[in-house]
């Protein structure tokens, strides 16, 4: 039985970071930057498009200029409504405004083995064992690729990934490490597979591909036309712009987001251009540069404030939004990951993201460790339950039970108590054992969420792939590494 | 009448002032300044002083990046009248540096380009998507003492191996050291590959070049 998603509907606290005026603001900017400065797209394919399209294009630097009106009726052809498909049906994710959903985040290069706490460079096995914890959390409702299968041929890894996730769970993948078409039609081919076939796909994509800008006011071409590809099967594409103050974008907040809108919606216009009507969605993870080193941060007021306008701005253009949170700098399950991907998580989820990026990841991204995985599903299990806001009914204002009660009882054993105790929301991670316990216990969360991630990796079978697809997608992996001449057996699944 | 043209230098590289730091330049060029001396005892002083505020700091990574452009350009305007005169000014080291083959991301590349062209280093940019046989070639040309590769992604960084690969089969080392970086790379990385360091930022990255060549 596949795990019920329990996912963030209706969140009742809504917060608003920029009023109309604002948002248009930031929106007559970013046309007038695409127009002026323009957006370089390394593709020839997308120049073409663009040209066809009555843009100005420059073949030598691949620097497209836009008018504003071309851009704004490309936008108006996106749906704003679609459904993230799942293995299993009941686990798809409809992005209707109303859903907050949490995924992995990704995609990191190294693992804290769960077993030794030693860092080592992440493998398939990590993949498909990172999925298979996630297959089985409620939270968790679709994946990315949260480490890189470092020991799978560079031709062919973000197959082998892919093919690591859809056999250790039925949820839905969006993965961020396609990036090139050869690669695209590889992964949009074995999505048929999975899915049943190429309109099957359509109807229920079972995949959806993000790929990131380059910042400042570009695209990479491989990654454009990767995402040409899956417009092309009705498979949901996403730009991710990461932008950051003072580097890859202007010190102001607001700069920054002008830069990175017009990047993104550049790229959500092409898509439109290209297929019209195709599902796309606005993808953001921007923060400050850190003033010392330069590194992008991970985890600040700036990366809050920049998730919360994002949502504004995907809202504005009727796209979901798919957004950086959580994604704390710090190095380990500590005060600063509590901190960071509370807060973080909180406001993103306040002003109704669609998807976030993601759990289970630290040092900006770069290192998996099943205990934040499991700390950060605690973090969106709390949130979840404070979005809920005060439900006002005459069950829920038990005025008869306050007056059998009256002044100076208790309501400890009132049925209308213990109908409704179950509601209250319960801890896993979170210690609330009286002092002398804890200090006679000698164990913190962290070990209790270790310990979670143990007794999941040995237990939770998901619901397996039938071995016909199974070996379908090993055969579309194996013809695309032979293609590209890798050693055969290098590449075994 | 020079003292008082070394402190306008000095204070165009501390201030970051392009503008400033080429006019100085020229003025000390139009007067006939020995212009290594215009260097050591005009700019070097505040590029030293930006590093000591950006060491004790106070100061931040564009404050370097400005100061560093500053100097630069005051170098561009010095440079023809250096060899007009045959003088040149002694390097610390030359670097190759480059963007692996397959990979197009050069942020943190010129990033570290420009803090070691700022302390000293001749530096050989070869840009990005750079074939692996070129870092070798160039390093034989300019007779390197450091090549610089960066990878940003997990599929290109065993492109770095490749290139130390190349530098050995061609003989340059151990006499070119090899220095790698990039978000996926780790000292593990570096140690595995054979990479002579590895640094997690720019600045580290100049004090590791510093330390390679013994400076």
């Amino acid at each position: 039985m596949a795990t019920a998603i329990n996912p963030i509907v209706n969140p009742r606290l809504r917060v608003q970071v920029l009023d109309d005026e604002e948002i248009q603001r930031i929106h007559t900017a970013t046309l007038e930057v695409i127009e002026s400065a323009g957006v370089r797209f390394p593709s020839s394919r997308a120049l073409d498009i663009w040209a066809a399209n009555g843009a100005r294009v420059d073949r030598d630097t691949g620097v497209v200029r836009a008018p504003g009106a071309l851009i704004e009726d490309a936008l108006r052809r996106a749906p704003a409504e679609y459904t993230l498909a799942a293995r299993d049906p009941s686990q798809d994710l409809p992005l209707d405004g109303r859903h907050v959903y949490a995924g992995t985040d990704g995609c990191g290069i190294e693992v804290v083995d769960v077993e030794t706490g030693e860092l080592r460079r992440s493998t398939y096995r990590d993949v498909a064992d990172i999925a298979r914890v996630a297959d089985a959390l409620e939270e968790v409702a679709f994946h990315w690729v949260a480490v890189s299968a470092q020991d799978r041929p560079a031709e062919s890894r973000g197959l082998h990934e892919l093919a690591a996730i859809w056999r250790n769970s039925t949820k839905h993948v969006q993965t961020e490490s396609v990036v090139t078409e050869r690669e695209a039609r590889a992964a949009v081919e074995m999505a048929a597979a999975v899915a049943g076939g190429r309109e099957r796909l359509r109807e229920r994509p079972v995949l959806s591909l993000m790929e990131c800008t380059t910042s400042p006011l570009g695209q990479d071409g491989g990654a454009i036309d990767a995402g040409l590809v899956a417009a092309e099967a009705g498979v949901p594409v996403g730009f991710m712009t990461m932008a950051s103050c003072a580097f890859t974008g202007p010190v102001s907040r607001a700069g920054t987001l002008v830069v990175g809108n017009a990047e993104v919606i550049s790229a959500l216009a092409l898509m439109q251009l290209a297929y019209p009507g195709c599902p796309v969605y606005y993808a953001a993870a921007q923060t400050a540069m850190d003033l010392r080193s330069g590194a992008y941060t991970g985890g600040g007021p700036e990366d809050f404030v920049f998730g919360a306008a994002t949502n504004a701005l995907a809202d504005f253009y009727h796209v979901p939004l798919s957004m950086g949170a959580f994604a704390t700098g710090a190095h380990e399950p500590d005060w600063q990951a509590g901190l960071e991907n509370g807060l973080s998580m909180l406001l993103a989820s306040a002003v109704g993201s669609d998807m976030l990026l993601g759990v289970g990841l630290l040092n900006g991204s770069r290192i998996w460790s099943y205990e934040q995985l499991l700390l950060d599903c605690e973090i969106y299990a709390l949130v979840r339950e404070s979005l809920k806001g005060v439900e006002v009914n005459d069950e829920t204002l038990a005025l008869d039970v306050i007056r059998t009660v009256g002044p100076g009882g208790d309501f400890l054993a009132e049925p209308h108590t213990r109908r409704h105790m179950r509601e209250l929301w319960q801890p896993r991670f979170l210690d609330r054992r009286p002092h002398g316990t804890w200090l006679a216990a000698d164990d913190r969360a962290r070990d209790w969420a270790r310990a979670r991630a143990q007794a999941l990796l040995a237990e939770h079978r998901p619901e397996p792939l039938d071995d016909v697809t199974a070996g379908t997608l090993a055969e579309i992996i194996a013809r695309v590494e032979a293609n590209a001449g890798v050693a055969a057996g290098v590449g075994s699944t | 009448m020079a003292d008082g043209l070394f402190e306008a230098m000095r204070r165009s590289v501390e201030e970051g002032d392009v503008a400033a730091a080429e006019a100085t330049a020229r003025t000390a060029v139009d007067e006939g300044l020995d212009p290594l001396e215009a260097i050591e005892s005009g700019y070097v002083p505040g590029l030293s002083c930006v590093g000591e505020g950006f060491a004790s700091g106070e100061l931040y990574l564009p404050d370097m990046v400005l100061a560093a452009k500053a100097m630069k350009a005051a170098m561009s305007v010095l440079e023809p009248e250096m060899k007009r005169r045959g003088a040149t000014r002694s390097v610390v080291g030359k670097v190759v540096l480059g963007t692996v083959k397959g990979d197009i991301h050069e942020i943190g590349k010129n990033l570290v380009g420009t803090m070691l062209s700022a302390s000293g280093f001749e530096v050989h940019d070869l840009g990005v998507d750079v074939p692996l046989d070129r870092f070798a070639d160039v390093a034989g040309e300019v007779g390197a003492d450091i090549v610089g590769v960066s990878a940003l992604l997990t599929t290109t960084m065993t492109n770095q191996r490749a290139v130390i690969d190349t530098l050995t089969s061609r003989g340059l080392r151990p006499t070119v050291k090899v220095i790698v970086g990039g978000a996926p790379v780790t000292q593990a990385w570096a140690d595995e590959i054979g990479a002579d360091g590895y640094s997690e930022d720019a600045v580290g990255a100049v004090t590791l070049a510093r330390r390679l060549v013994g400076a």
